[in-house]
């Protein structure tokens, strides 16, 4: 019977760059300034590295395929590396890499990488690529990720008989917390607070997304050095240690896009990846235990079905709690406390680790009391990638003991 | 008894008012003036000859079933491809059986008349039955000329055969000429005309009574007997002048509907023809006439039969379904006669792999989906897997299509983002009726025509345009049936 991953690894280090348009930095830079902050927190050297998990999901315009980028880039001595690419979840599936190389006993230090230089595309929004190969582009419309997503608030209004005017304000209060955040974040992408009436106001990108109902692209790079909880303790012998609590996948099984009982308010992904995950973690009542979240909000209506998806909100109750400010960073599960995708960034293959950073050092007590969430305990991060019908969801829960 | 079976008709939803041409483009050639009465039919976007020729292929067929379809010939001056056959797009459309006679008539706008006879040849031998053939239209004049305002774009449709026909095959007359009125060289894309006086007097005024009266000494008639002479041409003066030296009288003569669509061009006898049908009645002896580089006159005599064909929207009901394409420039747009910008996204490449087309060219064309025998549930695209999580049964399907079912919108969304010639991209999830779902562009809608639970039916339509490669690629659409319409 399979244990799972509770307790069996510890993040020994992380570190992230600065996301946004880093027109000055080429990938090689962003690998290296978060490569040296997460080394310098793991307090060892390059050498004990022992293998590496590297992830990007756009590879052609970005750093190429395979692990040969990070080899190269950082010298490492012909160690393996595996380069992990499932759309925005890839981050997070680096960093399974590197825990279960660890857990598994094949490794005592292991490195997880993600990374993503978007912004030499030349122009907003994700690349336009066969993301789901070559007869989807013959049989599919030609959609964007906002459309894509946007079609969640049409299925979820009319699901749960709730008007679009409702659904779009708490989407409005979703994007307006992210900014709050962010713009108390050196580090974020988008650093200005805007208003809800902004918000509401602004130009429709797929109806009914308005462009701050919409993150934008980022280039960044954040990574991860995790180990076993002995030699983390050795190394470590006097500070509070990250352990990660739970480590789940889920990818769609075709019944959204193809078979008529998804109810299209929700990812089936997510539903599942979060009941396996708080099992593995033993967490009874997520809603009372969860201390603080980071989650896929590539637009708001994501985070709003994400809410009842990981069953903190009742199905159809999400915009009641976020209108009332239990997600605010104030409130009693702070969601997005860096500004989220929203306002943090959104470089593919490095969120999943970014939002780890971000749970990773609040549960250390390491930000400045403004942005701080109040003793944090246990931390949920959550990726959503390709589009709600078909999809990868990971979900990682990382706590201090 | 040889004859036409069944008929359809398809008019485009888009019209665009002709004073609205020329007063973007009436400072260019103020005679145009004359010309800028009533409307015209123009294709969408995603729409061509082919496109068309299948919505009224589909029409003409309603009440039929596609396995009876024994041949399918295409018409068109405008046709998407030079190599590559049309019909066959047309046939896969229709999901015919692949083993028929297909081809492809052009050259002149009596094409479309040339193969209605080829059909009826070919089924009075015996060599085929059941043959659908399409004509469609999608031609261009350039801004400012008269052919801009004068053509209109539109398909017809007739089902030939021997069996419960509605309309007895009883004669012809042909002639061919090569009177260079309008031509296109093979790298043209637009029209060129010589002088109208010349083209009526010379042309219409001679060839069009010749051949009418040539059907008539060949089959012992005289005009009069005729209830309905159909023959294209917008010249107001040329068709008064025909009908005096015929004798014909006013109700004799099937309107040319330039006020409402145009000159459909090789569709347009056609259209006219499956316009007059709606009304005809058994014992009508119907003449059709076409003109382009010749004529042919073509003797129905209306049966019995035409009283129990299935309903179906005709010309008449797609004249009614109609949307005012109030802007000029979308209109250029739309037909590529200027350059536009879809931003960088839109310069991004995509590839037509052919041999994926060709394994997959039933689901492409004719929307072929699965059934499967174990649990019931039907499904879109074709699985080998069963979708239903309950079943999951291996290579146990039936094959179904699915192009013929319409759906319910089941979530929605307009893309301002996607790169598009016609934004904003409209698409969403469709529950198709009898299961199964998918996500499909939304076409000839507004947002304000979407809504959740909203009925649809589903139209074949241009995927999209490889410029780089010069390769049109058709899939299905669906179109938001409204509440009226249904």
């Amino acid at each position: 019977m399979a244990e799972g991953i509770k307790d069996k690894v510890v993040i020994l280090g992380m570190g992230c760059t600065r996301f946004g348009e880093r027109w000055d930095a080429s990938p090689e830079d962003l690998l290296i300034e978060a490569f040296l902050e997460c080394l310098e927190d793991a307090g060892i050297e390059k050498k004990d590295i022992q293998a590496a998990w590297l992830s990007t999901h756009i590879d052609e315009i970005n750093v190429g395929k395979g692990g040969n980028f990070l080899g190269l880039t950082l010298h490492l001595p012909f160690i393996p590396i595996t380069r992990t690419e499932n759309f925005c979840a890839s981050g997070t599936e680096a960093f399974r890499g590197a825990c279960y190389g660890v857990a598994s006993g094949a490794y005592d230090i292991a490195l997880a990488v993600g990374i993503e230089k978007l912004k030499d595309t030349g122009y907003g929004g994700l690349p336009d690529s066969p993301a789901f190969g070559q007869m989807a582009q013959m049989i599919m419309p030609n959609a964007t990720a906002p459309g894509m997503f946007a079609q969640l608030a049409s299925a979820y209004s009319a699901r749960y008989g709730i008007p679009m005017e409702k659904v779009k304000e708490a989407m409005a209060h979703v994007s307006w917390k992210s900014h709050q955040n962010g713009a108390k974040n050196p580090r974020a992408h988008l650093r200005r607070p805007v208003t809800k009436e902004q918000i509401m106001a602004a130009p429709m990108i797929a109806y009914p997304l308005g462009l701050f109902d919409c993150c934008g692209v980022s280039d960044g790079c954040a990574c991860a050095i995790v180990t076993t909880p002995e030699i983390a303790r050795k190394l470590k012998p006097n500070e509070d240690l990250v352990k990660v609590k739970a480590l789940q996948v889920s990818v769609s099984s075709g019944e959204e896009v193809w078979y008529n009982k998804w109810d299209g308010a929700g990812m089936l992904t997510t539903r599942t990846a979060a009941k396996k995950a708080y099992e593995e973690a033993g967490i009874k009542d997520p809603r009372k235990e969860i201390s603080m979240m980071e989650v896929h909000d590539c637009f708001s209506i994501t985070e709003l079905v994400t809410m009842e998806d990981l069953g903190i909100s009742e199905p159809g109750g999400a915009p009641e709690d976020i209108l009332s400010g239990f997600f605010d960073l104030n409130g009693e599960i702070p969601c997005q406390s860096d500004g989220g995708l929203k306002c943090f960034g959104h470089p593919i293959g490095a969120s999943g680790l970014r939002m780890l950073y971000e749970v990773y050092n609040q549960l250390l007590g390491r930000w400045p009391e403004d942005r701080a969430v109040k003793n944090p305990k246990l931390g949920l991060t959550h990726n959503l990638g390709g589009v709600p019908n078909q999809n990868v969801c990971s979900v990682a829960i990382i706590g201090r003991d | 008894m040889v004859g036409i079976r069944s008929y359809g008709g398809y008019v485009p939803r888009y019209r665009l008012n002709r004073m609205a041409i020329f007063g973007n483009m009436g400072w260019l050639n103020p005679a145009n003036l004359m010309n800028a009465q009533g409307e015209k039919a123009v294709a969408n976007f995603d729409e061509d000859s082919v496109t068309m020729s299948v919505a009224a292929a589909l029409d003409c067929i309603k009440g039929f079933e596609r396995s009876e379809i024994g041949g399918v010939y295409f018409a068109s001056t405008t046709a998407p491809y030079k190599e590559r056959l049309n019909a066959n797009i047309v046939a896969g459309a229709l999901a015919a059986n692949e083993m028929i006679r297909t081809a492809d008539f052009s050259g002149g706008l009596k094409a479309g008349t040339s193969a209605i006879l080829a059909a009826l040849d070919a089924v009075s031998a015996g060599s085929a039955n059941n043959i659908v053939v399409t004509a469609a239209d999608c031609r261009l004049g350039k801004m400012g000329s008269p052919q801009e305002l004068l053509f209109g774009d539109g398909a017809a449709a007739v089902l030939v055969g021997d069996e419960d026909v509605i309309a007895e095959y009883k004669g012809f007359f042909s002639s061919g000429y090569d009177f260079v009125d309008h031509f296109r060289g093979a790298n043209s894309i637009f029209d060129r005309q010589w002088e109208d006086r010349w083209i009526r007097d010379v042309g219409i005024n001679t060839f069009i009574p010749e051949a009418i009266k040539g059907l008539c000494e060949k089959v012992g008639l005289s005009p009069g007997d005729f209830s309905k002479i159909i023959y294209p041409t917008y010249y107001g003066g040329a068709r008064k002048k025909i009908n005096k030296v015929l004798g014909l009288e006013p109700d004799k003569i099937e309107d040319n509907l330039q006020a409402a669509v145009g000159d459909t061009g090789t569709a347009h006898p056609l259209l006219m023809f499956a316009k007059a049908l709606e009304q005809a009645n058994p014992g009508d002896k119907i003449m059709l006439v076409s003109y382009g580089s010749g004529c042919d006159a073509i003797y129905f005599e209306v049966t019995e039969n035409i009283k129990k064909l299935a309903p179906r929207k005709g010309v008449s009901g797609y004249l009614g379904r109609r949307s005012d394409l109030d802007n000029y420039t979308k209109y250029l747009v739309w037909r590529r006669m200027v350059p536009v910008d879809t931003g960088l996204r839109g310069e991004e490449d995509k590839w037509t792999r052919w041999s994926l087309v060709w394994r997959k060219h039933k689901v492409i064309l004719g929307m072929l989906g699965s059934k499967c025998k174990k649990c019931g549930t039907q499904q879109f695209p074709e699985q080998r897997v069963c979708v239903n999580p309950d079943c999951g049964a291996i290579d146990e399907m039936e094959p179904v299509y699915v192009s013929d079912k319409g759906g319910k919108i089941f979530s929605f969304t307009s893309d301002m983002l996607a790169a598009s010639i016609n934004p904003p991209a409209m698409y969403g999830g469709v529950d198709i009726n009898g299961g199964g779902r998918f996500v499909m562009d939304f076409t000839d809608c507004t947002l304000d025509d979407l809504a959740v639970g909203k009925p649809v039916e589903f139209t074949f339509r241009i995927k999209f345009y490889d410029s780089k490669r010069d390769i049109t690629n058709y899939f299905w659409k669906a179109v938001p049936i409204s509440e009226e319409a249904e």
